[in-house]
């Protein structure tokens, strides 16, 4: 390669990188963030876009470019290099993806650690309505402990709610009030513990402003822990097919600050004893 | 420049057209064969999956009695190595001796769809009474069904190895060894099914 | 006649004449036009379902079908395109009509396996198109996921069932007879790494086909049982387990993607060449990662399981064993793409085509990556960003290669050209209208649009139009691409043997071909991507032309 192509390359590739990188930070293609797991999910999402652009706006240029620089211009004849191979080139695309990829696995590896996916839930004590105890419960990604949260230490015991999903509705009930509700009531800042179980089909539970979704099974609890962080209602959407009415299947989740669900819940318990 | 030496390689080759052919087809059985196994191997995998998943109610814990299926896998054993008896005879031009071994090994494998009724009328559980029970009869069910299949290709290839000019020559051993090389995978699928469902 | 492989009387018998393509046809060629059209037949019907999918998505009421015939029509879009179009064509209709010649064979290695492996597919598809009109079609999706399969009206679901196992056993009878044409019928002489590219990647994908379609055909048959014999094993009622029937589907469907795109790996490998009046770039790295495509293929499906409740442990291993099958097909990417460079490429509808594909499946490839990282997934799964990730790779990548491979072959195939100017136009409305329909649909799953709902959130509706717009458009675009191909049938200009000057073995005989593929004995083809010049030439033949254009 002659010395002006290097420098151009190198120019191009950079300039790539920048737009890839601007892209990547400037453009949001997210609902706003509700819990303490959406940043940290905003942040793999950030760098996978940025990646993806990079890559998608390099490969797109190629062609494009080689379309117009090589193309047949009318009246030309004669066939293009007789170029095989080139084993250094090889090798070079082939590390690239390959560091890339590890990079992405390893980096999407310590966010879902830290959206608490790898914590192994029998120890994660939250076995206190230890109905079914015969039955390992699966899921559980979305720890109430994630270090997103900024104050380790005022970490509030989480909230068990039991919901059992069916066609075509969600139900959540609150072992610690009594409560049956259709709407889901939770407060900022402290953590929940979902425990999901279906009375028919799969049915799944997902809230995309908390960037969080689990799959309520028949015939197999599921965990799903999460910690709110905004005030506001956001839909609650059944994300796996369950029959006809799997699109009507929504409910809302009502995020508020602790006082106003405190009333929510005395206003609603059934018994008095209230431990938050 | 390569190509002339190879044509003369090939043009010394023409002699062995049929058997060629003949590779071709025995090809195709075994790769069809690989697709067939792998439909056992799915019943395997999602037996053993439920077996882990969901743990058997106490009160639902039963033993399968060994003596029958281990006398059917003992029959299916032999019957492979009469099968092998019944090949090597026909490459050795005896055709009588091939008949013989052929029958003998229908027998076998007749015997043994015989004693596998037996078991099924003495199981304790049906289809549906649970998991176990299901799985237990789909994958056997499924089996028993390739045994069924195989014990009447045996008796069609006896059938043509009769007339001495017949079909089934030593020229033409094709649907003899097709069937041997299917009587062995079925064979050797039991003898997985036995370990799997009777052992573990 | 030294080949001894080809059961010359037996096609010499077959029907001449238009008739033979409605015939038990033995003739490879005759097979492979009966598969495109067929297939071609199918996509038109779920092309028709997809429309109507898009119009009921106008609106984000359920106006426009009842809310159950709407999951019954999402449920006929997705297997007939997938198990009617996509695997019988790339497979089975380019497999048919190219590997004989490209091993040097005069017809597949079982010819009578062969139609009965294309026959099993009419009769599938108009059973599976019929339940519709009788007693309403199956409505659980083409994952068919129990409980519900058990729980929706038994008979769709049982003729879902069975059409499938019969289009399944169709495609193991198919690759048994490709991986049996490929590995032994090869003319006397001929290399396994002197192949064209698309042999190799018919034979990675028949041996996924052998090695997984098989479970498939197990699971539907234990769920039928759950179906019409009480049976549990599916049904947590009766102490089954919904899970297991996820990994078995999985087990082939992962793989299932594979087999909807490697052969258009193949197809576009042979295009490019001939076009840029280049060799492939990097044969050798092509062959190893399609083999390596197939191996990590297999051992990957339970990224559709990520919010099933999976352990943490396997969600870490697909995780993995996923993303990294971007490395292989990074490689054919770049390699590709160097093909293109330095080449003198004609600027026609199939390579507009061809690097139409290159780039929405690079898109599609990029969101797969996302998608396989766990936790992206967990926000991201059943919503309409997986929905745009897949049309991205099976429209974007196979149904963009197969509009290629038809520009392509049509010289070949009916010894007249296709018009450039209607290829053209094809492409253009094809291009835009596929984006136009899928790339918003990425924002409306991020933002909170699940799938296989027939009513959503009214936020969404704009953003819906515009995605059924796209639709739209790509309707229309049959319209020139039916009309080109019916008229040049008749009109075209005569093409020749071989317009494009290629060397591959099928443009070596006449066009169309005689029944035995060659008068006389096939050419052996060591190099079948021989193109190209020198440096020096290549220069002197630009700076030539750009003399000859200043005269003009
Ligand atoms: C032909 C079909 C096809 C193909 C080839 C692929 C290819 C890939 N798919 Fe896709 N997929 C589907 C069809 C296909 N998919 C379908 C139909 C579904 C939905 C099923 C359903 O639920 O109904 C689905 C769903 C699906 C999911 C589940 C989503 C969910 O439901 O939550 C995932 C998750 O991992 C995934 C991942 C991938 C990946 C990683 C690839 C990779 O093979 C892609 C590799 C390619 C590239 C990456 C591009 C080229 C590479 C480079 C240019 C190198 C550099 C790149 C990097 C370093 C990133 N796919
Ligand atoms: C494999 C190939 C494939 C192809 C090619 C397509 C092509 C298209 N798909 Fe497909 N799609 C799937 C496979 C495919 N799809 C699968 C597997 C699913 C999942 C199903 C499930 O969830 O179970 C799905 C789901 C799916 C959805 C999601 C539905 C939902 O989740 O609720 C949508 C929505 O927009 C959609 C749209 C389209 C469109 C607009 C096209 C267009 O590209 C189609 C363009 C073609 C035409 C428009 C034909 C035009 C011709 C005519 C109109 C004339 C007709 C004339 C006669 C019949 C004589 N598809
Ligand atoms: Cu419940 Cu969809
Ligand atoms: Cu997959």
């Amino acid at each position: 390669m002659s010395k002006n192509s290097t420098i151009l390359t190198t120019v191009l590739t950079i300039a790539l990188i920048a737009i890839g990188v601007w892209i990547g930070e400037n453009i949001n293609l997210l609902p706003i963030d509700a819990s303490t797991n959406a940043p940290v999910y905003d942040e793999l999402f950030k760098v996978l876009f940025t990646i993806g652009a990079i890559l998608f706006l390099g490969i797109t240029g190629l062609v494009l470019y080689s379309l117009i620089k090589f193309g047949r211009k009318p009246g030309q004849k004669g066939d293009g290099l007789a170029i095989e191979g080139n084993l250094s080139l090889e090798i070079f695309w082939t590390a690239i993806p390959a560091i890339v990829i590890l990079f992405v696995g390893i980096y999407s590896y310590d966010i879902y650690d830290r959206m608490g996916g790898m914590q192994s839930l029998g120890a994660s004590g939250h076995e206190h309505h230890a109905m079914n105890s015969n039955n390992k419960v699966w899921g559980g990604i979305g720890s109430s402990y994630s270090p997103g949260q900024t104050n380790k230490n005022e970490v509030l015991p989480p909230i068990p709610i039991e919901v059992t999903a069916m066609q075509f509705a969600f139900l959540f009930h609150y072992p610690e009030g009594d409560i049956i509700s259709g709407e889901l009531h939770v407060p900022t800042g402290q953590p929940v513990t979902m425990r999901m179980e279906s009375k028919d089909v799969i049915h799944a539970f997902w809230v995309p402003e908390f960037r969080l979704k689990q799959d309520v099974i028949p015939g197999q609890p599921t965990i799903l822990n999460f910690t709110p962080t905004k005030a506001g209602r956001y839909p609650i959407i059944c994300a796996e097919l369950c029959g006809p009415y799997h699109g009507g299947m929504r409910s809302t989740v009502v995020v508020e600050d602790s006082e106003k669900f405190n009333e929510w819940f005395n206003k609603n318990s059934k018994s008095p004893n209230l431990n938050t | 420049m390569t190509t002339i030496p190879q044509l003369n390689k090939d043009s010394q080759e023409k002699g062995s057209e049929v058997d060629e052919h003949h590779d071709v087809r025995m090809f195709g059985l075994a790769a069809f064969l690989i697709a067939d196994g792998m439909t056992f191997a799915g019943f395997f995998a999602a037996y053993l999956t439920f077996k882990a998943v969901n743990p058997l109610f106490p009160d639902a814990i039963y033993e399968l009695e060994l003596p029958l299926p281990t006398l059917n896998t003992v029959l299916l054993l032999v019957s492979s190595a009469t099968f092998h008896r019944a090949g090597k005879a026909l490459r050795t031009n005896e055709s009588k001796a091939c008949q013989k071994w052929l029958l003998i090994t229908a027998a076998l494998g007749i015997a043994f769809l015989a004693s596998q009724m037996v078991e099924y009328f003495s199981l304790p559980f049906g289809l549906t009474d649970n998991l176990y029970a299901s799985t237990f009869y789909a994958v056997t069910g499924f089996h028993g069904l390739h045994v069924t299949l195989g014990s009447i290709m045996i008796l069609i290839v006896w059938w043509q190895s009769r007339s001495p000019g017949g079909r089934i020559t030593s020229h033409n051993q094709f649907p003899l060894e097709a069937a041997e090389l299917y009587w062995h995978f079925v064979d050797g699928i039991w003898v997985v099914l036995f370990v799997i469902f009777y052992l573990l | 006649m030294t080949i001894a492989n080809t059961p010359l009387k037996e096609s010499s018998l077959q029907p001449k004449g238009w008739f033979r393509y409605f015939s038990f046809s033995l003739d490879h060629k005759v097979i492979g036009l009966q598969y495109l059209v067929c297939g071609f037949v199918f996509y038109l019907i779920g092309g028709l379902l997809a429309s109507a999918i898009r119009v009921e998505l106008t609106s984000p009421i359920s106006d426009f079908m009842p809310r159950d015939v709407y999951n019954q029509v999402l449920t006929l879009h997705g297997t007939i395109m997938i198990f009617l179009w996509i695997v019988p064509v790339v497979n089975g209709a380019f497999g048919n009509y190219l590997i004989p010649f490209y091993v040097g064979a005069r017809d597949m290695a079982f010819p009578r396996l062969n139609a009965v492996a294309f026959w099993l597919i009419p009769p599938a598809g108009l059973m599976l198109i019929s339940s519709y009109f009788i007693t309403g079609a199956a409505q659980s999706g083409w994952t068919a996921y129990p409980p519900l399969s058990i729980t929706t009206p038994a008979a769709g679901q049982i003729i879902w069932i069975l059409s499938v196992l019969l289009l399944g056993g169709s495609s193991i009878f198919g690759g048994i007879n490709f991986i049996a044409t490929i590995l032994k019928l090869r003319r006397p002489g001929l290399k396994l790494m002197q192949l064209p590219m698309y042999c190799w990647a018919m034979l990675g994908t028949s041996i996924l086909v052998v090695l997984s379609t098989p479970v498939l055909a197990g699971t539907l048959i234990l769920l039928s049982f759950d179906i019409v014999a009480n049976t549990g094993f599916f049904n947590p009622n009766l102490g089954g387990n919904v899970i297991v029937y996820q990994h078995l589907f999985w087990f082939y469907s992962h793989p299932a993607v594979y087999i909807m795109v490697l052969p258009a790996f193949g197809l576009v490998s042979e295009i490019l060449p001939v076009h840029c009046r280049k060799p492939l770039f990097g044969y050798v790295t092509m062959v190893y990662s399609i083999m390596a495509i197939v191996v990590l293929g297999l051992v990957v499906w339970a990224h559709h399981m990520f919010t099933s409740g999976t352990p943490p442990w396997m969600r870490l291993f697909f995780t993995i064993a996923t993303a990294f099958i971007a490395v292989p097909t990074g490689i054919k990417f770049f390699n590709w793409v160097a093909t293109l460079w330095g080449g003198r490429i004609s600027l026609n509808s199939a390579i507009l085509f061809s690097c139409g594909f290159i780039i929405n499946f690079v898109l599609g490839g990029i969101t797969g990556v996302a998608l396989a990282q766990v936790p992206f997934d967990v926000h991201a799964h059943d919503t309409y960003f997986v929905v745009a990730h897949f049309h991205y790779i099976v429209y974007g990548g196979s149904v963009f290669v197969i509009f290629s491979s038809i520009y392509h072959w049509y010289p070949k195939v009916t010894g007249r050209m296709l018009s450039e100017n209607l290829g053209r136009l094809h492409f253009a409305l094809t291009f835009i209208g596929f984006n136009l329909c899928f790339a918003p649909q990425h924002w409306l799953g991020l933002n909170g649009m699940p799938r296989r709902v027939a009513e959503y959130d009214p936020q969404f509706q704009l953003i819906n139009q515009i995605s059924s717009a796209g639709a739209l458009l790509m309707a229309l675009s049959t319209l020139p691409f039916l009309w080109n191909v019916f008229e040049s049938a008749f009109k075209g200009t005569i093409a020749g043997d071989n317009p494009w000057n290629a060397l591959t073995p099928e443009w070596l005989t006449s066009s169309p071909p005689p029944v035995e593929n060659w008068e006389g004995e096939a050419p052996l083809v060591s190099e079948p991507y021989g193109y190209g010049v020198t440096q020096a030439e290549f220069e002197q033949s630009s700076i030539s032309t750009y003399q000859e254009d200043e005269h003009q």
